[in-house]
């Protein structure tokens, strides 16, 4: 008891004694303001879940995901075995939803993985080399913008073929701009602050400036933007899953099982609507953590935009 | 003769820790004279200037005894009849004309707004109006500012354009929030003339709110001395160096003084004890 | 900022006026998007896998045959050249035909666009409709219950799949409860009774005084178009809030309550005034984003529109179509860029 009250005053003194106890300390009370907003917990708790449910898939789902029992097809919710029924092909709903969730996570790791991290690279190499180099790269990220982004994702995804990974780069290549944009803002300030000239005079090199000094000052407008970005992230794929582009059969990618269970809307509606739910849920979860986390980081405006 | 007499004034804004109290308990008259409220940032002043107006937003609170405006207590007044009172009886000049002008207005109706809210008048009569109110504020080429939207103006320039704005209705209280703040030293004084000019042309009560205290003793006729919310001293401008309250001595203190020239200027000790001390009545 | 400085030490040459400097710069650079536009998409056909002489001449073509197309299609020359005459061709508006229909793709895609521009804009005229006041209002009242209204509203709107609400909003509106019209544009007996003239049908059977054509076109627009109306509801009013909650706090805004200006002149007659230029651009990249996001509307609904049109030649591997559709697309929405930057130039006195 008191070894946890002298932990929580050491992590919210204004004293720090170090540059790792600053860090925690800021950590920590962002980590309290955080926790202050109900919405972003419960998102953040979807998010938790939905890791859970992707990690102990074998264990949760009550099915083989794939085994096919034709003879047991387009069974309501609520049947005996089948909480959330079977589609057309007579597989469990609930069992391909939990191994869904894996394919998510892995669309939306790769891509929050690679996207960010070409902008930055782009944003900050733009913003401190400057002229030229600034020209050409803000004008190819200019080009990529001016591209409506599912419609380059569809004609990427045509000259890759359709596939999981593909999607991935699609998509990827569709979400790098805003971050360069971003990054290359963020640079241009920090460059011309006073603490950069006085390292610089020190004799620290460009790499080490950037490296050392400008990412880390990047990094936490980048969470909160990925954070944001996550849904448009989660929807896009899901749509081009839709589309027959994305993940392929038999693999349970949401997306795909809805356009599956479009075919029978009319009169299986559920085939269709759960999938759609847990998209909606997990984007959801995204959306709410990525606004709580803006008020803790990056407090400028209120509400999503 | 009192034209605003405020008894028990607080500012109340409530807040995650509680409930701050940014104003707390001032009472002051004024008359047809020129008021100085000093303080430092902070201090309420600004929010003393905004609550007689009830300019106070929600979730923030005004409490007084009364606010009497020529013997009508504004706190009774609804919303409707309190428009009618803001810029035609009490008007307000704010720090920075960059900010305290409409961007995408053009000068001209935005002065020609503020006549034709309390007259019944048509656009040419408004126009004639503005033009001499503009005039007698000093500026040259009035016609040419009257198109001129507001970025086009420099700081002084913008800030008379203000005045005449405020001016216009004819109100009998102006309330100058540091209205020189944001200007050019060079431009600071001939400002400070016209609206002192105009004022005491116009008989009106003036309250400049300031952190200036030198300004203030030099322009005013009698200056409150605000901290942390509260009036600590009431003094005549032209007896300042006598003020008692260690807070104005330490104020003025801290101040170079070309008559008094010192190696070290003194650094303002503040004493809790000031904050929670009761404000200084003035009713005399 | 590096640029700037060099620019103003090279004086001598004569010093351009500076707003023909600045739409020559304004030009260039849409030239230069547009260029590089269709060298993403001209990138894209060459590493299709999809061999366009086959794809043309047909799979057991001779090799005569072959080499024949495999010279009219410019295949043996230099890769920059190919460049050029795609480039050439796209200007005269020819993105070849279609290996699907055999017609010119360009002719394809106008036939079906006035379809999606007809989507578009009644789903971004529901948007503005409804999506200014709510931001206002909300923004005004903060905190208040239609604050949280339209916040839940925006969430809902960003996090739901566009096809899926569509699908569903089929199954309740058409499906249960019969109130709207099914998938397509028009029922089967009204097809081909008013004459195309512009290709958006409310607009030619009122033209026409078909009522009855329009009425049934109505109800199957309807719903695709509430459903793109939402999405730039959700976009238009959350953006509008900010902009409002700005304004709103600014010092201007005292002033004109120091005016004794009653709060709702105070907030249409001065802070909504300086959101204006703001909100222009918000609704020219929300009515490009519809048109984009009708690509899985109109694949729910059964809208023949560019989307559908797209979409179909993706998966048929109709790569022309494909292409010609995309930088189709990709030119309206730089259009709709510079048409915002244009206005904003009319509107803001600071931009001049």
């Amino acid at each position: 008891m008191s070894d946890a009250t002298t932990w929580r005053a050491w992590l919210l003194t204004d004293a720090p004694t170090s540059r790792r106890h600053a860090r925690l300390a800021s950590f920590y009370k962002g980590w309290l303001s955080l926790r202050g907003n109900t919405m972003a917990m419960v998102g953040l708790g979807i998010l938790v879940g939905l890791l859970l449910m992707a990690l102990f898939a074998p264990y949760l789902a009550p099915h083989d995901w794939k085994a096919q029992d034709l003879g047991n097809r387009l069974q309501p919710l609520g049947s005996p075995g089948h909480v959330l029924g079977t589609d057309s092909l007579g597989r469990d709903i609930l069992s391909r939803l939990i191994y869904g969730s894996r394919i998510t996570l892995y669309i939306v790791t790769l891509v929050a993985l690679i996207a960010p991290v070409a902008g930055l690279l782009v944003g900050t190499i733009a913003g401190y080399v400057g002229g030229w180099a600034d020209v050409v790269l803000m004008r190819i990220t200019d080009i990529f913008l001016a591209f409506p982004r599912l419609v380059l994702a569809l004609a990427f995804v045509a000259a890759l073929g359709a596939g999981i990974e593909n999607a991935v780069l699609a998509i990827s290549l569709t979400a790098w701009p805003p971050y360069a944009r971003m990054a290359r803002a963020e640079t241009l300030t920090i460059r011309a602050s006073d603490y950069i000239s006085a390292i610089r005079l020190q004799g620290a090199g460009p790499i080490r400036i950037i490296t050392r000094h400008i990412w880390p000052l990047c990094i936490s407008s980048l969470i909160v933007r990925v954070t944001l970005d996550m849904a448009g992230i989660i929807l896009a794929a899901a749509g081009l899953g839709f589309l027959g582009l994305g993940a392929q059969p038999p693999s349970p990618e949401w997306g795909a099982m809805i356009s599956e269970g479009r075919r029978f809307i009319l009169d299986h509606w559920w085939v269709a609507t759960v999938p759609g739910l847990a998209i909606f849920t997990v984007s959801l979860a995204f959306n709410l953590l990525g606004d709580g986390l803006r008020d803790v980081l990056d407090p400028k405006d209120g509400g999503i935009e | 003769m009192t034209l605003l007499d405020v008894q028990n004034l607080w500012v109340k804004f409530p807040t995650r820790q509680g409930i701050f109290d940014a104003v707390r308990g001032v009472s002051f008259t004024l008359g047809k004279e020129r008021l100085g409220i000093v303080g430092e940032s902070g201090s309420g002043k600004s929010m003393t200037g905004r609550a007689i107006l009830r300019l106070i937003r929600p979730p923030g609170i005004v409490e007084a005894d009364y606010i009497r405006l020529e013997g009508t207590n504004l706190l009774d007044l609804t919303e409707k009849q309190m428009r009618a009172v803001r810029g035609q009886r009490i008007s307000m000049v704010m720090q920075d004309p960059k900010f305290s002008l409409n961007p995408v207005m053009r000068i001209g109706d935005q002065i020609m707004e503020a006549y034709l809210l309390h007259n019944r008048a048509g656009r040419a009569d408004a126009r004639k109006k503005s033009l001499e109110m503009l005039e007698a504020v000093s500026i040259r080429d009035a016609e040419r500012v009257m198109r001129a939207y507001p970025h086009e103006m420099s700081g002084g320039m913008g800030q008379r354009i203000m005045i005449a704005m405020m001016l216009i209705p004819d109100p009998k209280i102006l309330i100058a929030d540091e209205p020189t703040s944001a200007l050019d030293v060079s431009v600071q004084r001939q400002v400070l003339d016209i609206m002192d000019a105009l004022v005491k042309e116009r008989g009106m009560g003036l309250i400049f709110i300031s952190h200036d205290l030198n300004l203030v003793a030099e322009f005013c006729d009698r200056v409150l001395i605000m901290y942390a919310g509260r009036i600590v001293e009431v003094c005549d401008a032209d007896r300042l160096h006598d003020a008692k309250h260690p807070y104005t001595r330490g104020l003025l203190n801290s101040l170079p003084r070309l008559d008094h020239p010192r190696d070290r200027l003194e650094v303002l000790q503040r004493d809790p004890a000031w904050s929670d001390a009761p404000s200084v009545g003035t009713q005399e | 900022m590096a640029l700037s400085e060099n620019q103003t030490e090279r004086r001598p040459r004569a010093p351009l006026a500076p707003w023909l400097k600045s739409i020559l710069v304004t030009l260039s650079s849409i030239a230069v998007t547009m260029l590089g536009l269709l060298l993403i998409t001209f990138i894209i056909g060459r590493v299709m896998p999809i061999d366009p002489v086959l794809s043309i001449a047909g799979e057991r073509a001779s090799k005569e045959v072959y080499e024949q197309v495999y010279y009219e299609l410019g295949l043996d020359k230099p890769v920059i050249v190919q460049f050029f005459y795609y480039l050439s061709d796209v200007v005269r508006g020819d993105f070849g035909m279609s290996l699907l229909n055999a017609r010119p793709v360009s002719e394809d895609i106008r036939r079906v666009f006035p379809a999606t521009l007809e989507l578009a804009t009644l789903g971004v005229i529901m948007g503005i409709v409804l999506g200014v006041p709510l931001g206002v209002v909300a923004a005004v009242r903060r905190g208040s219950w239609i604050d949280q209204l339209a916040r839940v509203v925006a969430l809902v709107g960003y996090s739901m799949p566009i096809f899926w609400l569509g699908l569903m909003g089929l199954l309740v509106f058409y499906g249960i409860l019969g109130w709207v019209g099914g998938p397509g544009r028009l029922g089967i007996f009204f097809e081909d009774i008013v004459p195309t003239r512009t290709g958006m049908i409310l607009l030619d059977s009122a033209l026409a005084g078909e009522w009855a054509v329009f009425r049934d076109a109505f109800s199957h627009i309807v719903l695709p178009a509430s459903l793109l109306g939402y999405y730039s509801l959700a976009y238009i009013s959350r953006m509008t809030r900010s902009f409002m909650l700005e304004q709103m706090s600014a010092e201007y805004v005292t002033t004109a309550r120091v005016k004794g200006m009653s709060e709702r002149a105070v907030i249409w007659g001065h802070a909504f005034r300086n959101i204006r230029v703001q909100l222009i651009t918000v609704i020219a990249l929300s009515y490009a984003n519809l048109l984009e996001g009708s690509v899985l509307t109109e694949i729910i609904f059964s809208w023949p529109g560019i989307g559908s049109y797209i979409t179909t030649a993706l998966l048929s591997a109709d790569m022309n179509a494909v292409l010609g559709g995309t930088v189709v697309v990709g030119l309206i929405f730089i259009c709709l860029n510079i048409f915002s930057d244009l206005l904003y130039r009319v509107f803001d006195p600071r931009a001049k």
